[in-house]
């Protein structure tokens, strides 16, 4: 809702700091009149406003009532009561304010927190003659929880104690100690009376003891809450957009600053690159091209290099990064009308990251009104406690005493948000004991968590997918997939075997090899033979080879048979990161896995979600057997690497594969130097 | 940063939401002043793409100058537009008011819409300052199966983090501009110079400050035949925004009741 008033000295509309300021209090103290007598008092009502309350107040047979002027909705007027949180914009001579109003019932904490949350500075509402009440000091530690470190206290309806200075001095002294305790310093105490206009914008007589500031200079005091640009550089990831050539992280700048140049740290994992650009629509003449951002700013950085990052990751500065880990200590702020224990499942959210999550101790378990600690055993609605919160995945973030931002956690329950809390701690793994049930929640929580809209999708389809034949998946898959599919192919029997039935079904494939560089001759020899089988060119990815040259060079040509990290490392540039190109634009890819190619892949399902790529994955040939799979070429005169009746089973490169004896398991004869358990290459499983 | 700056990262940051977590949205695009601000952001905040489907909703009943707006910039601006139309005024409440029935033929073609098509969250460009019911809403508004907004019971909104999980068959209202006010939109209609129908400027001393149906709308008196005029007389004015359109006026709670229906 939008009110003005013409003030002849008010500077040109938008260069005027706006503040959000959020009046919160016990119920009945008197938030709507003295809003109300604010708007009344600056000239800010509408065009007949003042007639339409006196209209509504009159029709309800009740007294005239400010209350009117927020309370929107039909039920809220009909009850005189606010339910939810209503906002209403005014001027001062030096600012444009925005009034949250929120609601003072308990039941409605929700929507005064929602309120609050988006206030950079708040006034406290207390009756003089009741004084500091359950919601006071409810409403007050709220202020502290959310962060909002700008409050004025205002003792309201003073005419009702006949404005005495020595009930003053009482309530001022207990909110002021209350709110000390929170570590939130009161700007101002104010004397007032809403109704009778003490203390608002004028300083009466009738308060004549009082020399400090009115309701209106408390609030020309407030300043926008700027965003925290000296703290080190947090940048939540939001999204990895691929829409044209560049690989662009997109975010809101948190805290800090971030140049072109900088070395960046993702975390968790810590991995590090180098901010290449700093990315803007419309794209800016050079001269004005960004080099640098800062906190409050929505950005899109490239880097130098293509790590693997996606939402929830955190870009700090390589010199500062942000902390991670799978245990968190908070202090929550509950909502939710199941009380939180031991053993509660929840999703727990900082900045853009998620992760499953369950209670694994409580510590403290408070009820805010009453400044009471009760058992330690669960925490009520609308209670306040501390307690660890055991994670499926690591998340990253910083205590909130070292960054307010990305300190704040949100808990969620039943896919509403049921709390928000302060990060206190944030350990690598669980530091207490827990219980067994606890252990036993941790340990079925921490099972592979992937995208969840993804997975859910993988696991509409897999069942579907799973009475089908390869053919009729594959077309299938085509119907079921808007956008670009990708069959990736290494002209192994299996891959033979699905070009064939994707050729004979004609359905629109992307057909794509990676060409490592050191594939035996008879794969490149089979590679043109099948283009001529088939009349199509099967499109090439290649190394970079500004990874490729420096690798060559540090560990030598045949490097990879030094340690396995050497070998993942020559895996990941000759095949994982050109595949990540080959896949880029893709929403869905195709392999010829089979399950009971090796133990790694016995797990496997028709159709599964590719989480880190955002893509649905087919594995047409899941089901099948190796002796299918060769019946299916042989009858169909399908072209096959000459290897395989080697005794070359699974083909890769050729200094990586070699043939195996009769009885052996099929991947055998890959990387044969390694442990049987950990054979991947990481095209088809990630870290 | 600027206050429009700090308008635009918020809304930014907002449009980026509901991208990553909702599975298929749209953008409703009234082809007022309010939405061709939010396909602007969201070129901002996607690079240049719209990555997501603009569905207007239409009545049919526009004046002609929004259509041939909406034909040009479509194209202009490279949208994956979706034009659905609303059902005749006869399969709504005849116990409604005259104007409330437009309004929900409206709501209901965007039902209907919305099924067809099948998206779980639909961007719309409503403000808090336009009305006192808009002033109540969520960033992420949950909308029951029939479209109802249950007012009573809103989810909280912590800090930024938003409730994106709407219960089987619910849809989500997601409103990247709620924060902003009349004179922030033209404000940034002018620095970033995104094209506006010629209607809302002066023409023989009226003007129209909100665009609805051709019928049901009227101008205002007004000289202000640029936008910086149109900033300036804001700056004066004690009349609200929505003061032209009928549907709003007809008894206390009329909008109220609308948009409990699901009227945006």
């Amino acid at each position: 809702m939008n009110v003005h008033f013409s003030n002849p000295g008010a500077a040109p509309v938008l260069q005027r700091p706006l503040v959000r300021i959020v009046i919160v209090g016990h119920v009945d103290h008197g938030k709507s009149t003295l809003i109300g007598r604010l708007l009344h008092e600056t000239g800010s009502l509408p065009d007949g406003k003042l007639e339409n309350l006196k209209a509504v107040s009159a029709r309800r047979g009740m007294p005239f009532e400010w209350s009117f002027l927020l309370d929107a909705l039909q039920t809220e007027r009909d009850q005189g009561i606010t339910i939810d949180t209503s906002q209403i914009r005014f001027r001062t001579s030096s600012r444009d304010i925005v009034l949250i109003h929120a609601p003072g019932h308990t039941e409605f904490l929700r929507n005064m927190i929602t309120g609050a949350a988006q206030a950079d500075a708040a006034i406290l509402i207390i009756d003089a003659a009741e004084g500091v009440r359950e919601q006071t000091r409810r409403h007050g530690y709220l202020l502290h929880l959310l962060g909002v470190r700008q409050v004025a206290v205002v003792v309201n309806k003073m005419d009702r104690v006949d404005y005495d200075a020595a009930r003053f001095a009482e309530i001022e002294t207990e909110i002021t100690g209350y709110l000390a305790g929170l570590g939130v310093v009161a700007t101002a105490v104010i004397p007032i009376s809403a109704r009778n206009g003490d203390g608002v914008s004028l300083r009466t007589d009738a308060i004549g003891w009082y020399a400090g500031p009115t309701v209106l200079e408390a609030l020309d005091h407030f300043i926008p809450a700027p965003p925290p640009q000296n703290l080190t550089l947090r940048l939540p990831v939001q999204a990895v957009y691929k829409f044209d050539e560049r690989r662009i992280i997109a975010g809101r700048i948190e805290t800090g600053r971030v140049a072109v140049g900088d070395e960046i740290a993702i975390m968790p994992g810590n991995k590090r690159a180098v901010v290449k650009s700093i990315e803007e629509w419309p794209v800016p003449n050079e001269s004005q091209v960004p080099r640098d951002a800062s906190a409050g700013q929505s950005v899109g950085i490239t880097l130098d290099r293509e790590l693997f990052v996606e939402r929830g990751h955190i870009v700090s500065l390589a010199s500062s990064p942000a902390a991670a880990g799978r245990s968190l200590r908070v202090r929550v702020f509950w909502l939710h009308q199941a009380p939180l224990a031991v053993g509660t499942k929840l999703i727990v959210r900082i900045g853009t990251a998620e992760s499953r999550g369950v209670v694994s101790a409580i510590d403290k378990a408070v009820d805010p009104g009453a400044l009471e600690n009760i058992a330690n055993v669960a925490i009520a609605t609308n209670n306040v406690g501390e307690v660890e919160i055991a994670l499926s995945q690591p998340l990253a973030a910083d205590p909130h005493t070292l960054n307010p931002l990305t300190g704040r956690v949100v808990l969620e329950l039943d896919g509403r948000i049921a709390g928000g809390s302060l990060l206190l701690a944030l350990h690598e793994s669980d530091v207490r004991q827990a219980e067994p049930e606890t252990i036993a929640a941790v340990a079925k929580l921490r099972a592979p968590a992937v995208v969840r809209d993804l997975a859910a999708r993988a696991a509409e389809l897999a069942p579907r997918f799973a009475s089908l034949s390869p053919v009729e998946r594959l077309v299938q898959f085509r119907n079921d997939v808007d956008g670009r599919i990708t069959f990736t192919t290494s002209f192994g029997i299996e891959d033979q075997a699905l070009l064939h039935m994707i050729q004979k079904s004609g359905i629109d494939v992307d057909v794509v090899t990676l060409d490592t560089g050191r594939l035996f001759p008879e794969t490149y020899d089979l590679w043109a033979e099948t283009e001529r089988h088939f009349g199509r060119r099967i499109r090439a990815v290649y190394p970079r080879h500004d990874e490729l040259e420096p690798l060559v060079a540090r560990r030598g040509i045949n490097g990879f048979y030094d340690s396995r990290e050497a070998r993942t490392a020559c895996c990941f540039v000759r095949k994982v990161e050109p595949l990540n190109r080959a896949l880029k634009d893709a929403q869905g890819w195709i392999t010829g896995l089979r399950a009971d190619q090796s133990a790694n892949r016995q797990r496997m399902d028709v159709v599964t979600a590719e989480a880190d790529r955002n893509l649905l994955k087919l594995s047409p040939l899941f089901d099948w057997s190796r002796d299918q799979v060769v019946e299916f070429a042989k009858t169909n005169g399908v072209p096959v690497n000459p290897l395989h009746d080697k005794g070359f089973i699974s083909i890769g490169c050729a200094p990586c594969t070699r043939a195996i004896r009769p009885g052996e398991p099929e991947r055998a004869g890959r990387w044969w130097w390694e442990d049987e358990t950990k054979k991947e290459c990481g095209l088809h499983n990630r870290g | 940063m600027d206050r429009l700056d700090d308008l635009e990262a918020q809304s930014v940051f907002i449009l980026r939401e509901a991208f990553a977590r909702l599975k298929k949205v749209a953008l409703l695009w009234s082809l007022g002043k309010d939405s061709n601000v939010m396909i602007w952001l969201a070129h901002k905040a996607f690079f240049g793409r719209v990555p997501f489907p603009v569905m207007h909703v239409d009545t049919g009943k526009k004046f002609a100058e929004m259509y041939a707006f909406r034909e040009r910039y479509a194209k202009e601006w490279n949208l994956d537009l979706i034009v659905e139309h609303c059902p005749p005024i006869e399969t709504t409440d005849p116990t409604l008011p005259p104007a409330a029935r437009y309004a929900a033929r409206k709501t209901e073609g965007l039902k209907l819409a919305r099924a067809k098509h099948g998206f779980d969250g639909v961007i719309t460009g409503i403000r808090r300052d336009e009305e006192p019911t808009r002033a109540k809403e969520r960033v992420f508004s949950p909308r029951g199966a029939e479209g109802i907004w249950d007012v009573r019971d809103q989810p909280p909104e912590f800090w930024n983090h938003f409730n994106a999980s709407p219960p089987q068959g619910a849809h989500l209202r997601v409103h990247p501009i709620l924060h902003w006010t009349e004179a922030d939109i033209w404000a940034y209609t002018r620095r970033e110079n995104i094209p506006i129908i010629p209607l809302y400027l002066s023409q023989n001393g009226k003007r129209y400050r909100s665009l609805g149906d051709a019928d049901i709308t009227s101008p205002i008196a007004s000289d202000a035949s640029t936008i910086d005029e149109i900033i300036t007389e804001l700056d004066a004015t004690k009349v609200p925004e929505r003061s032209g359109r009928a549907m709003d006026h007809e008894s206390e709670d009329a909008f109220e009741r609308l948009r409990t229906a699901g009227y945006l």
